[in-house]
């Protein structure tokens, strides 16, 4: 009775102090960054597993039996991602696809988000609800939409690449709609106003003032419909029309579970390099273009624009 | 200074794209749903009209999901894994995205460029990665062995919920972060001060002004997450491919992929949106609440 009356405030105080050592706001939070290193490990570690594995000079997937640089990127003459019809195939689809993206959905969507950003009427704003949904929609609802419209309704479109390009383009132009509709709100308007007081016409101050503001949200929007585009699986699987418009995460997909070589892990490294390459050329890019902004400012806009992605 | 006319006419290809290729593909799957069934052929006749729409077959897949009917057991299953993935990623996350908002000082560029980092990396890719590593010789059963945990290490990879549940969270967590990150920077710091200058305890101002002005971003990273998780059929197929552990997405996969009615799964595509429709409405009408709470 006595022992527990005197170890009972003794081990609140210990909690309490425990609960006070994780949640105080200016104290070392030890615990809190042991949890977010080992979640940034885990989070990471499994990829890097998977690129080591294409570099595997045998055929597991989870044995490691020597270094290899080339043999599953374009070494083996029959199993490596150059040789294989199929890899390299999806990865020409993939490209292609993300390529076709970029260049109509970009377009489309700024010109969108500096229509609706502008235009005010009972239209606008219900166009900026309908412009947000593809956004909220699970994919695989969006997959059966197009399917079945293609099957009974645009009967004129096959399933195939053109179909895949078109529903590539629906999910990606939301994103880029609220990436330069962002940079537009933080532009404001003064500038243009100020170009058209010193006799620009619209024209002028369309090409001339908001184009070039607009450049670094545009460079963003690239990045992120390459970015889905290339990792996206569920409509580029529903509108394909079989093993020819295989993308490369068609090809994960399909070959994860059904005895693979470490060739797919190539493949998907491949999409990595991709991705890291492009990104880092978006970085400097968009450093060259924002730099009469802060650099810090700069950074912040990229992962503001990759922030407002989210919400 | 522009002429009137020039922003609906810049809105305009992309407002068509979006009716073309959104509103009416998603209208076809009502047609589906509620269209009938071509008597010799068995393939789906979509009813276009509203005037033509026979809700007979639509109503019976609705009933499907009451207790004890052929629906009910894999919609339980894939709220309870959703539920089990949101709460896991909740734990993880939210830790994560406080400690970066907040204390990560010198690393903090660093820590949100790695939090991005799976972005950048194809979510097929990760999920190949985890087969990977938890395939029966993988790296997962090579540590329990070598630490002796278990003599029998578990069969990951054929109908194990825990694996389902562990690649949803895996998958979705980096989706839940950045959203919270942004909202947790959202928090005026001078809040904080107050609630410490007043006498709170750190743990108190945490209770009592972090957490509440949190709410909504917790709230809509959690939609973020979850709207897509119930929708998922990839997942579970990469990391278990059994029926013991088919999700509503495979449902509809199956019917689409393979299956004989089309129709069903069009109906049963259009009930999985009517409940998500139904999960973010509800999510705005609590955002909403929250602001005027806040404003008053």
């Amino acid at each position: 009775m006595s022992a527990g009356a005197a170890s009972s405030p003794r081990a609140r105080s210990l909690a309490r102090r425990a609960l006070d050592w994780i949640a105080n706001p200016w104290g070392k939070p030890r615990f809190l960054l042991l949890v977010t290193w080992a979640y940034v490990g885990v989070s990471i570690l499994p990829v890097l597993v998977a690129i080591q594995f294409s570099f595997n000079a045998g055929r597991s997937m989870t044995a490691w039996q020597g270094f290899s640089l080339t043999r599953w990127y374009f070494g083996d003459p029959v199993y490596s991602v150059w040789h294989d019809p199929s890899l390299r195939h999806a990865l020409i689809q993939s490209l292609k696809l993300a390529g076709f993206d970029m260049v109509i959905a970009t377009p489309l969507g700024v010109m969108l988000a500096i229509g609706l950003s502008r235009w005010r009427s009972v239209a606008a704003s219900m166009s900026n609800f309908l412009m947000l949904l593809p956004m909220v929609t699970p994919e695989i609802v969006m997959g059966v939409a197009f399917y079945l419209v293609i099957l009974h309704l645009y009967t004129f479109i096959h399933p195939g690449t053109f179909a895949q390009a078109l529903g590539h383009v629906t999910f990606s132009l939301s994103y880029v709609v609220v990436i330069v509709r962002g940079r537009l709100v933080s532009i404001g308007r003064q500038y243009e106003e100020a170009a058209a007081d010193l006799g620009a016409t619209p024209w002028e101050s369309m090409r001339y003032v908001l184009l070039p503001l607009l450049l670094p949200a545009i460079l963003s929007s690239l990045m992120i419909v390459f970015a889905i585009s290339i990792d996206d699986f569920v409509i580029s699987q529903w509108l394909s029309c079989g093993a020819g418009c295989d993308t490369i995460p068609i090809r994960i997909y399909g070959s994860a579970r059904a005895g693979p070589l470490p060739a797919v892990n190539a493949l998907a490294a491949l999409m990595v390099y991709f991705t890291v390459i492009a990104l880092g050329i978006a970085y400097l890019l968009f450093r060259f273009l924002t730099r009469g902004e802060r650099a810090d400012r700069s950074t912040r806009l990229l992962v503001g624009d990759m922030a407002a992605l989210e919400m | 200074m522009y002429p009137k006319w020039l922003w609906p006419a810049l809105a305009a290809a992309g407002i068509l794209w979006l009716v073309l290729l959104f509103l009416v593909p998603f209208y076809a799957i009502i047609g589906v749903a509620f269209g009938g069934v071509d008597p010799i052929f068995q393939n789906p006749v979509p009813a276009w009209s509203p005037w033509h729409w026979d809700f007979a077959s639509a109503i019976d897949t609705l009933k499907g999901f009451l207790p004890q009917h052929e629906y009910w057991r894999v919609f339980l299953r894939t709220a309870e894994y959703v539920a089990a993935a949101l709460t896991a990623s909740l734990l993880i996350g939210y830790p994560v995205a406080y400690y970066v908002s907040r204390h990560a000082r010198r690393t903090k560029a660093l820590l949100v460029a790695l939090l991005v980092l799976p972005f950048w990396v194809s979510y097929l890719m990760r999920m190949l990665a985890w087969v990977n590593l938890f395939a029966p010789s993988g790296l997962v059963n090579e540590v329990l062995a070598v630490t002796r945990l278990t003599t029998q290490p578990p069969d990951w990879l054929n109908g194990n919920p825990v694996s389902v549940i562990l690649a949803l969270v895996y998958g979705y967590v980096p989706y839940l972060i950045v959203p919270l990150l942004a909202a947790l920077d959202r928090i005026d710091q001078s809040l904080l001060e107050a609630a410490r200058d007043l006498g709170a305890s750190p743990w108190q101002a945490f209770v009592h002004v972090t957490l509440p002005l949190s709410k909504t971003g917790i709230l809509g990273a959690s939609v973020i997450i979850a709207l897509p998780m119930f929708g998922d059929y990839y997942t579970p197929n990469v990391v278990s491919g059994s029926p013991l552990t088919s999700m509503l997405g495979n449902q509809i996969d199956i019917f689409f992929h393979g299956g004989p009615q089309p129709s069903v799964g069009a109906s049963l595509t259009l009930i999985l949106t009517l409940f998500l429709a139904g999960l973010t409405a509800y999510y705005m009408v609590a955002v909403a609440r929250a602001h005027r709470e806040g404003e008053r």
